[in-house]
């Protein structure tokens, strides 16, 4: 089944991406394969019925966002991590606290299989209409310019607080 | 037809690989990353619960943890250059004291 086999290829494309983004090193690499990653996921909400989702992903997300990252990461041309002497010899480096941060994500992953285990109960087919064409861009606007009016002005009064913030702190010091 | 457990196991897989990243990683651009992916596999499951329930909702919220995504980026980037200018690294232990 095709289908089956898109999906099997896009969710294990996102995995791997996502995977390799914090095993590198170099943080650029990190921005362009979760860039991938991102691509990935856009094929899979497409597969859910979800193509303004997915093209607001790409466009967002892809575009915008990760644009932004690698303008820093361009900009600080950042060292190496752990490149400097007292990296390797912080009281925080020690195996005691290392070991401490592994064991929070073992747990984590010990509690994600223990839902897992449960979810597989879950089989409702996600092809099945409800009710209402969830693809429909129309009804989309219709529910978000409506119900989530209040939320759509505080998410717009949020953009506008976030980028005098930025200003505000990426400024130099020493120019006032 | 694709099951909606197989979307959430993603879903799930995309969360801890992000949730690890943040344990581990001592690159505040990664972390970073880290967090996006992690909203990402959150944002996979809204969608997906969406479409089992045949609501619109789930697409909605999405777009709205997009925008908040974006407002992170943007305050949390600016954050990280102004910490380099002070300290010349990108490592969070390297960010210990109140005041400099």
């Amino acid at each position: 089944m095709p289908e089956t086999l898109l999906f099997y290829l896009l969710a294990g494309l996102a995995i791997s991406a996502s995977a390799l983004v914090i095993g590198q090193r170099n943080p650029m690499y990190s921005v362009l394969l979760l860039i991938a990653s991102f691509g990935a996921l856009a094929g899979l909400y497409i597969q859910l019925d979800a193509p303004f989702v997915a093209v607001a992903q790409i466009i967002i997300y892809a575009g915008a966002i990760m644009v932004l990252f690698l303008f820093v990461v361009m900009l600080l041309n950042a060292p190496q991590e752990d490149a400097a002497p007292w990296d390797r010899t912080h009281q925080l480096r020690q195996p005691g606290v290392l070991r401490f941060g592994t064991l929070l994500a073992a747990l984590l992953i010990v509690q994600l299989v223990w839902a897992l285990g449960r979810a597989f109960g879950v089989d409702a087919p996600v092809a099945s209409r409800a009710g209402g064409n969830v693809s429909s861009v129309r009804e989309l606007g219709r529910v978000l310019f409506t119900d989530h009016m209040f939320a759509f002005e505080a998410t717009s009064v949020l953009i506008l607080v976030a980028m005098l913030g930025a200003v505000v702190l990426a400024r130099r010091e020493d120019e006032q | 037809v694709i099951p909606l457990s197989h979307y959430l196991i993603v879903s799930a897989i995309l969360f801890a690989i992000g949730s690890a990243g943040v344990f581990l990683r001592r690159n505040l651009i990664t972390i970073l990353l880290s967090v996006e992916i992690m909203l990402n596999a959150v944002n996979l499951s809204f969608v997906a619960f969406g479409r089992a329930a045949g609501d619109v909702n789930g697409q909605i919220i999405t777009f709205f943890v997009m925008t908040v995504a974006a407002a992170e980026a943007a305050v949390g980037l600016a954050l990280v250059i102004a910490l380099f200018r002070h300290k010349e690294s990108l490592n969070p232990d390297a960010f210990m004291t109140l005041k400099w």
